[in-house]
């Protein structure tokens, strides 16, 4: 298949909006019709249309042999799309809730990720695993994690993280194409974000940053849901005379480095924001990274890392709130980068 | 069993006006499972609970001021608002918890059991579970541990038909989940889930074998739940018809008519209780709404003891 990256700023005129979870519903269907290799399968995505609606009426259109509806069994819906890839079919699961990626991991950690290497290069699994994640819904602890950092950590897995419509379709084209498992994480309260999205197909290959905007003071890497925080945060900076550039690596494994050490090197500060908890989480890859490359002569400020509080995601909405980054964090983090602080 | 329905009407009128926030699993016609089980219990008796689990958790004595202000996220809350309706435990009345994950409370119940075996703390332990999660591994791995340990834990699957919306006949290719029994070498038992006395009964008989040191037992109880999965279902899946079907045999007035026709109480003497347990919950929403929100100072608290 032939890739083009399309940059979700261009066409606006020949596009339509729609929605993220249209968009990652496009690309599925795009790719089921192009190939009969292509299947999904997960819990309630026949009639109910998966738990967030992106399955919606796919089953009316390809049947109940390609959207396959399973049990409640996450290790076992994991460990079929593992062996149906390797045998030849390019299976995407739902796994309802990011969360129990945990009930899987067996599966993706010690199977889908090894298998090939262990093989010495004999066989492959070119599956998908899409999944919900993320806090903001009251959901609590069991349904409103950011776990992206655990299967980054994995080699053999592939992590895509999109903000937008347009690169959610663009990329999910990409990662069923790709010949590698790759865990797919769609923030919930992104699904019902609309923008122009193209409606031919195109791929984002994996491993290419987006700058979501452009600045000279300050560098914000941010993933998801807070790419938009950060957006804000610059919007309301610039007012301050603060330009704030804004990376949006789109996916963390593979990691495109470079766009992001040639922004520090133009700005000389970097913040660096996620969703998940601060400690152990991304952001310290991506602080390291910047930190051992040729960008670490041209800082003139700590790098600074904005994530989660160390605990489980609460209940209480304001306490659910408290507990991520918010745009005034990003915007005090940004000052004090820039007034050296 | 008019408590918990009240409960749930209440708790889904109010999440219908947003003004609970989250999501949450309505257990309303399934109450003579719930009831009917943990009648069975003693206090010193443990449960785990579900996703499902605002029945259970009344059943086994929690106080409803108490969760219903943990659905409000209020301080005064189960779990201080931090958990919501997925998370309530009430672990000084013997409820370990209820559960977001399905399935996860199933290994948990083993390990209470457990506990009661090698401390020789006499009490039993009941796993409440569903129809869909009798499909996780958590499932069969931790019956067969139970099983091979003798271990004195009761297996309730209350089999409402669907698991979201995945039918159970989809889903499991035998007529009842406690035909798994076998498989286990422990015994298995089905009974009506929307009959209260054939619930107590199987029920009974099912605390005295493990109560006795003779192992685990699993009980599937066959019942329906009334409303959606959770917050906005349109209930695609299944028909009206069905709904209709099943609300015509509805636990309570079913127990109730029953209790009438034996002249054991009279109509009115229902309809007092019917009444006052309405009154009850409308004032564990008065006592939610009062409680203060928690303080941004709890946020870090709690995480290790
Ligand atoms: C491990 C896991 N997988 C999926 C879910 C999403 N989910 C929540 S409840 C539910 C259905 C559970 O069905 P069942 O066990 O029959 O209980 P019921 O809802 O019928 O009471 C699903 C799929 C979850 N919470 N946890």
């Amino acid at each position: 298949m032939q890739s083009s990256a399309v940059n979700s700023s261009n066409n606006k005129e020949t596009t339509r909006s729609i929605t993220f979870a249209e968009a990652v519903r496009e690309a599925l269907s795009q790719e089921m019709r192009e190939d009969q290799d292509v299947f999904i399968l997960g819990e309630d995505i026949g009639v109910y249309g998966g738990a967030f609606g992106v399955t919606r009426g796919m089953i009316e259109e390809f049947g109940p042999e390609r959207v396959r509806n399973t049990p409640i069994s996450e290790a076992a819906i994991t460990g079929a799309a593992i062996g149906s890839a390797l045998t030849g079919m390019k299976p995407v699961v739902e796994l309802q809730f990011s969360d129990f990626i945990t009930i899987a991991m067996d599966q993706l950690a010690n199977q889908a990720a090894k298998l090939r290497y262990m093989y010495g290069g004999k066989g492959n699994v070119p599956m998908v695993l899409r999944t919900p994640s993320g806090s903001g819904t009251g959901a609590a602890a069991q349904h409103s994690q950011s776990l992206e950092a655990w299967v980054a950590h994995v080699p053999g897995l592939k992590v895509v993280q999109p903000s937008t419509a347009s690169d959610a379709k663009g990329l999910l084209k990409a990662a069923i194409a790709d010949p590698n498992p790759v865990i797919f994480y769609e923030h919930k309260l992104l699904y019902k974000t609309q923008e122009h999205v193209p409606e031919e197909a195109y791929t984002i290959p994996l491993g290419e940053a987006d700058v979501k905007r452009e600045g000279t003071d300050v560098t914000i890497v941010a993933t998801a849901v807070m790419v938009h925080k950060a957006l804000e945060a610059a919007e309301k900076l610039a007012e301050e005379g603060i330009d704030v550039e804004v990376i949006d690596p789109r996916t963390l494994v593979p990691l495109d480095e470079q766009t992001i050490v040639d922004s520090v090197k133009k700005t000389g500060k970097v913040i660096v924001v996620h969703e998940a908890v601060k400690r152990g989480g991304y952001g310290g890859e991506i602080a390291s990274m910047i930190a051992e490359s040729e960008a670490f002569d041209y800082l003139d400020a700590p790098i600074r890392r904005l994530g989660a509080l160390p605990i489980p995601v609460p209940y209480n909405p304001a306490l659910e709130k408290a507990m991520v980054p918010q745009v005034d964090d990003i915007m005090q983090a940004a000052r004090d980068s820039v007034h050296r602080r | 069993m008019w408590s918990i329905r009240w409960f749930d009407e209440k708790v889904d009128e109010f999440f219908a006006k947003g003004m609970i926030h989250g999501t949450t699993h309505l257990c309303v016609g399934q109450e003579a499972s719930a009831v009917g089980v943990c009648a069975m219990l003693e206090d010193k008796d443990k449960i785990t609970s579900t996703h499902r689990g605002h029945g259970h958790c009344i059943a086994k004595g929690a106080d409803p001021d108490r969760m219903m202000a943990e659905l409000f996220g209020r301080e005064t809350g189960y779990c201080k608002g931090k958990g919501g309706s997925m998370h309530i435990a009430d672990v000084e009345k013997g409820n370990l918890g209820a559960n977001g994950i399905v399935g996860g409370g199933i290994p948990l119940a083993v390990g209470a059991a457990l506990t009661s075996k090698m401390r020789q703390e006499g009490y039993i332990t009941v796993c409440f579970f569903g129809d869909g999660a009798a499909n996780e591994g958590s499932f069969h791995e931790a019956v067969n541990l139970a099983a091979i340990w003798d271990l004195p834990v009761i297996f309730v699957c209350e089999n409402n038909q669907y698991g979201m919306s995945g039918p159970v006949k989809d889903m499991v290719k035998i007529e009842n989940i406690a035909d798994r029994a076998l498989g286990y070498g422990i015994p298995g038992h089905v009974v009506d889930g929307n009959n209260l006395p054939e619930v107590m009964t199987v029920m009974k008989e099912a605390v005295e074998y493990t109560r006795n040191g003779s192992g685990p037992v699993l009980i599937e109880a066959k019942t329906y739940r009334w409303k959606g999965h959770s917050k906005s279902d349109a209930k695609k899946y299944r028909t009206r018809e069905e709904e209709k079907e099943w609300k015509d045999k509805d636990p309570i007035r079913f127990f109730q008519d029953a209790l009438i026709e034996r002249g054991i109480i009279t109509e009115e003497e229902a309809d007092t209780v019917k009444k006052a347990t309405k009154a009850s919950i409308e004032r564990s929403v008065e006592f939610a709404e009062q409680s203060p929100e928690p303080s941004a100072d709890t946020l870090l608290e709690d995480v290790y003891a």
